[in-house]
């Protein structure tokens, strides 16, 4: 047998490259049961990175239907409660570029809204309280409603259904508790020089720079 | 009454990035008179050319990117960097050579990375990287030293050097020579002690190499004061010099004709000093720990040994930093200092706590 | 003498703090009115319990806590409540929060008020009842209320007692010149809180050697009493409160722990003499000592300041000059904070208010880029890496920032001091860290949405099947009658038969909905398959009604487009959910 192998050296390859072969696929194998990384499939990731105000605004009806769409290879700007941030957070989770915020699906806010009721306008319709992706308004038939504020996302579904127009989304006002510092702003600096050093905002880079 | 609205700390020492970077500018000093002293003028006129390059260049690109160039060159930066270009290259060098590694330095390895504080790689070892590939026959014509100038030779003139340097007369002969370094590369079938007996270059010397020992104590005492200073920590060139000196002594082999050089060679002759104290405390290229630091200038001494011993280049200073500069992230990523409160260290990537 | 560790990092500004401290504690005129912000401390804001015009006395109850972690506010001088508004307030954001503005009678009368002397024999917890009564929180730092720190509910006992005696910010003399005139009440205080906490093996004053006449004033005082005095050398910032234990102890205040955790307790010097005045003469928190300093104003020397006064007081009795510096801090040179107005009132933590000149605090230079030069590592006194902190935090790097212990700043300025750019980097960490914390608490707003939004397509879910089950009940039922018309009918006369067959239908129907119910329970795969199909069916009919409604939106280029489009998504996704359904029953 070892004689024959020997003797024929396209045989002697033959053997080699099988020995190889299940050498190596019974090492991969060996790898992939013993270090399995029982990973998030990438549907309960997106939907992790979505915003949740279930709003639609994506085209969707809610987050989750969003992510999966996204999964099966939808863009990723489609979501302007989440703004460039959430972009490019699945950008980040995908390794895509991340492109800039889809107009036609809305635009990014600067304030965060919550839903209020005009009480003694409100006749009690209960169209609102349908309509509330995340059942944060209370109300019975007949009788005035309101919207938990705490609750609410944000994504003015309910708007549309009133018929009487009471519903108004109000900013939410920063109070003394979630103030926050901001990033100091440096003018001159090169921070965030790669970005800055575009044509567009040349001018003033130079003029608060030759300020400073 | 409405006041002005700042944020803390409100007080602030007067150490400012132009003044650390003056300090290193004044702690060259020593090194400059030293190859003055042993080389003759050529030193001198390099780091005049190399500066106005700089200045030129980091003004133009500065304007270019449409930032203040009255801000940018206040800070010394590109001075300090065409200083170390400069002090690194031979003496006489042809003017052009200066200007392309300058440019070089300035341009690509320093403002296309986004200016001062983010150029991944030491700009002044760019550049001398860059000119040592690209022109190796001027890059390695050292002057003699002092000592070994030829019987009735000294070194040229201010006129005759500037001469030189603009291509309009040759140096004459005997007044350039080998290196300590590249005697050793050049010099196997011989024991130790018998270069030390034939060589001029050691035989006229204290410890290490005629004329290049005295630059390397002008740079040591530079280097000196800028850690008396606290402009950088004894880490790095503690790293540096000490692997440097572990290496030469491990593979010194007692002196047989294979031996790369004695430990005090290493450490006081090419650019051992000059590299352990301005070129590899660049802090910007460099790693940001101090047992980082400490880890980053080991790896450096290593690399030096390693390319003057067995590489094809007599020195390895601008190789080794170049290579280590590519290190530091990985070696940040490790030497994370143990926090208050923690009873580990953590890595730089780590996402929770182990 | 006992044994001190050295921290690490750690830097050596200009101390200036003899201009203040040579006159000693000076009182002021009471000021016409005084503001008390309801929420001086760390934890709820206090809730007013005076109304507006109500006539108040000193050292009357103004405001009640509202819970646990909250402290009362107390009228600092007699007079009426003029306000309960929003005021400027000491803070960073320079927003309005809620305050009570007194108008003093220039009376200064007390409210009636009793001390104990005989403490030892009361019950810890009836004393730290009375600690919390009398509004003291921590007038060191942050303001923690100092009844929730002694709450005596706690697992390990306490073995050591720490009091800070540091002041080791730049300008500040409060405490310095406290203990120089008030030892004996200040060592009374600390022997409150040692039978509070259960008289602790180690009762500690850390003091700093810049400070050796309060060091001498202390020591008479502390004899025989088993308080020692620990002297250790000056060093910003040696007075944070894990700092101070290090230096002290030699222990390390674990990550994310409180020192009651480690068998500790540390407390501010000037709390302890609030801690003596609350027990021993019954007195609420009232005033504080606060060094007013700076070469903009004349006068520099601390005063026992009541609570509440306008900072505008202070310096007007201090001859400010508005031209010689831009601002005025409240707290110190290194962790101070600017004010937006005069008319911000002192409170509970504030102990010193410096009004620097242009010459000694002059406005801050332009940042330079980092150059990663390390000194503010070596300057850090947790061991932090401060410009790969700024690095990521100007990437927003939240992963990087975490695993380089952000949260483990303690926000001292020491890097920003030493940086050679003049980045002004703390602001860099608190913004980073607000950042990350916002973006914590979005994502648990959104998993809690998340949750809410299945929960409630489940509930539509649930009635949309409901529904379905009883219109096919209704129909089969329906469908039944036909076949075999209800026997009454033949049977009974004429005139009864619409009487008798309505009960009789309707039970019929009830009989035929539970009866189709429990079909669908078994579900007999036919019956599936039809229901499908009937879904399927209306699912068809109301997708074009969507789209329809869609094509009407799209035309009129009305705002409800997004609306409706992912309504038709919605109907569009249940549709292929039932076919697909139908798909696995036929297959």
């Amino acid at each position: 047998m070892i004689e024959l192998i020997s003797q024929n050296p396209i045989l002697a390859a033959l053997v080699a490259l099988v020995g190889l072969a299940i050498l190596f696929g019974a090492l991969l194998g060996f790898a992939a049961e013993k270090f399995k990384v029982e990973g998030d499939p990438i549907v309960e990731q997106l939907d992790e990175l979505l915003p949740q105000t279930q709003c639609g605004q994506c085209g969707f009806p809610g987050c989750r239907p969003y992510a999966e769409s996204i999964a099966n290879g939808d863009d990723i700007n489609k979501c302007p409660p989440g703004g460039q941030s959430t972009i490019n957070a699945i950008a980040n989770l995908l390794d895509v570029p991340a492109p800039e915020l889809d107009a036609e699906h809305g635009e990014e806010s600067e304030v965060k809204t919550v839903a209020y009721i005009r009480e003694d306008e409100c006749i009690g319709c209960t169209k609102c309280i349908q309509a509330c992706p995340v059942d944060a308004i209370l109300g019975a038939a007949k009788l005035m409603h309101t919207v938990i504020a705490d609750e609410c996302t944000g994504c003015d579904l309910c708007v549309e259904p009133c018929p009487v127009d009471c519903i108004d989304m109000l900013p939410v006002e920063e109070t003394i508790a979630d103030w926050r510092w901001s990033i100091p702003v440096q003018p001159g600096q090169p921070g965030q020089m790669i970005a800055t050093d575009r044509r567009g905002e040349l001018e003033n880079q130079s003029t608060s720079g030759d300020a400073a | 009454m409405a006041f002005k609205q700042v944020t803390s700390p409100h007080a602030h020492s007067a150490q400012s990035t132009s003044k650390v970077m003056q300090l290193v500018i004044w702690a060259t000093v020593p090194g400059i008179l030293a190859l003055t002293w042993q080389f003759g003028w050529g030193s001198l006129i390099n780091v005049v050319i190399a500066s106005v390059t700089a200045l030129i260049c980091e003004a133009i690109v500065v304007k270019m990117r449409g930032r203040s160039v009255a801000f940018y060159l206040s800070d010394y930066s590109a001075l300090v960097t065409a200083l170390l270009l400069a002090l690194s290259l031979p003496p006489l060098a042809p003017w052009w050579i200066i200007v392309v590694g300058t440019v070089f330095s300035i341009v690509v390895a320093k403002q296309l990375y986004g200016g001062l504080g983010y150029n991944p790689f030491n700009p002044a070892m760019v550049g001398y990287v860059v000119l040592l590939i690209s022109f190796p026959i001027q890059m390695t014509t050292w002057v003699a030293p002092l000592a070994l100038l030829p019987e009735g030779i000294s070194h040229p003139g201010l006129v005759e050097s500037l001469q030189i340097v603009f291509g309009s007369i040759n140096p004459v002969d005997g007044v350039t020579g080998a290196t300590p370094l590249d005697m050793f590369k050049h010099s196997s079938g011989l024991l130790v002690d018998q270069v030390y007996e034939r060589e001029p270059l050691f035989n006229l010397a204290m410890f290490a190499g005629a004329g290049w020992e005295w630059v390397n104590i002008a740079f040591l005492a530079g280097g000196l004061i800028l850690l008396s200073n606290r402009i950088f920590t004894w880490h790095g060139p503690l790293g540096m010099l000490g692997a440097l000196a572990l290496m030469s002594v491990i593979f010194y082999d007692s002196g047989s004709s294979t031996s790369p050089g004695t430990p005090m060679m290493h450490l006081f002759s090419g650019a051992s000093m000059f590299g352990a104290f301005f070129i590899l405390t660049d802090p910007v290229s460099s790693a940001v720990s101090n047992r980082g630091r400490l880890i980053y200038g080991a790896l450096i001494g290593v690399l030096v040994y390693i390319i003057r011993a067995w590489g094809n280049y007599p020195d390895a200073v601008a190789f080794a930093v170049l290579i280590a500069n590519f290190a530091a992230p990985f070696i940040d990523n490790y030497t994370l200092p143990r926090t208050y409160g923690h009873t580990d260290r953590r890595r730089a990537t780590e996402k929770e706590e182990s | 003498m006992n044994k001190t560790w050295v921290t690490p990092g750690g830097v050596h500004p200009p101390e200036n703090k003899l201009q203040s401290v040579t006159q000693g504690i000076g009182q002021l005129p009471i000021p016409e009115t005084l503001v008390i912000p309801l929420s001086q401390h760390i934890g709820a804001a206090a809730i007013p319990c005076v109304e507006v015009g109500q006539s108040v006395l000193k050292g009357q109850v103004i405001a009640k806590p509202a819970g646990v972690v909250s402290i009362p506010m107390h009228a600092p001088t007699s007079g009426t409540v003029s306000a309960i508004e929003h005021r400027p307030i000491a803070h960073s954001s320079g927003m309005l929060a809620p305050c009570i503005e007194i108008t003093s009678d220039g009376a200064d009368t007390w409210i009636e008020h009793e001390g104990i002397s005989d403490y030892e024999h009361i019950s810890p917890t009836k004393l730290v009842e009375m600690v919390g009564n009398a509004g003291i929180s921590g007038m060191g730092g942050a303001g923690f209320p100092s009844a929730v720190k002694l709450n005596p509910g706690r697992q390990r006992p306490i073995d050591t007692l720490i009091v800070n005696a540091t002041e080791c910010e730049p300008y500040i003399t409060a405490d310095d010149s406290a203990i120089r005139e008030r030892a004996a009440e200040i060592v009374e205080g600390i022997k409150i809180l040692s039978a509070i906490l259960g008289h602790p093996h180690h009762i500690m004053i850390g003091i700093e050697d810049n400070k050796p006449e309060a060091i001498e004033a202390l020591a008479p005082h502390i004899e025989g009493t088993g308080i020692s005095v620990v002297v250790f050398p000056t060093k910003y910032p040696s007075g944070g409160e894990k700092q101070l234990i290090y230096i002290l102890t030699g222990q390390e205040l674990p990550s994310g722990k409180l020192p009651a955790d480690i068998g500790m307790v540390c407390i501010n010097i000037g709390t302890t003499y609030a801690i003596k005045r609350a027990i021993i003469d019954g007195e609420p928190l009232v005033s504080r000592v606060t060094t007013v300093t700076g070469d903009a104003v004349g006068i520099q020397r601390n005063y026992d300041t009541l609570i509440g006064t306008p900072v505008s007081h202070l310096l007007s009795h201090n001859k400010y000059d508005q031209q010689a510096g831009g601002r005025v801090v409240m707290g110190g040179p290194m962790m101070g904070f600017t004010l937006p107005s005069a008319e911000v009132p002192i409170v509970k933590t504030t102990n010193c208010i410096l009004a620097p000149s242009y010459a000694e605090i002059p406005d801050d230079e332009p940042a330079q880029p980092c150059i990663r030069c390390g000194m503010c590592a070596e300057a850090c006194p947790a061991s932090l890496l401060p410009q790969q902190l700024f690095w990521y935090a100007q990437a927003q790097d939240h992963e990087r920032l975490e695993a380089h212990n952000l949260f483990d700043c303690i926000e001292c300025g020491a890097c920003s001091y030493v940086c050679p750019s003049n980045i002004p980097l703390v602001q860099y960490y608190r913004a980073a860290k607000g950042e990350i914390r916002h973006a914590q608490d979005e994502k648990v707003k959104a998993d809690h949405a998340r949750e809410r939004f299945e929960f409630h397509k489940e509930r539509i879910e649930q009635a949309e099947r409901e529904k379905e089950e009883k219109r096919a009940a209704r129909r089969e039922a329906a469908l039944k009658a036909k076949a075999n018309p209800p026997a009454a009918d033949k049977t009974d006369g004429a005139s009864g038969k619409k009487a008798e067959a309505k009960p009789s239908s309707s039970a019929a129907d009830i009989i035929a909905a539970a009866q189709a119910r429990a079909a669908a329970k078994q579900a007999s795969p036919e019956d599936q398959q039809a229901k499908l199909e009937r879904t399927i069916a209306a699912t068809e009919q109301r997708l074009i009604v969507a789209e329809e409604k869609l094509a009407e939106a799209i035309a009129s280029d009305s705002d409800k487009q997004a609306v409706f489009s992912a309504a038709v998504e919605n109907t569009r996704q249940k549709l292929q959910q039932s076919k697909t359904k139908l798909a696995e029953l036929t297959a």
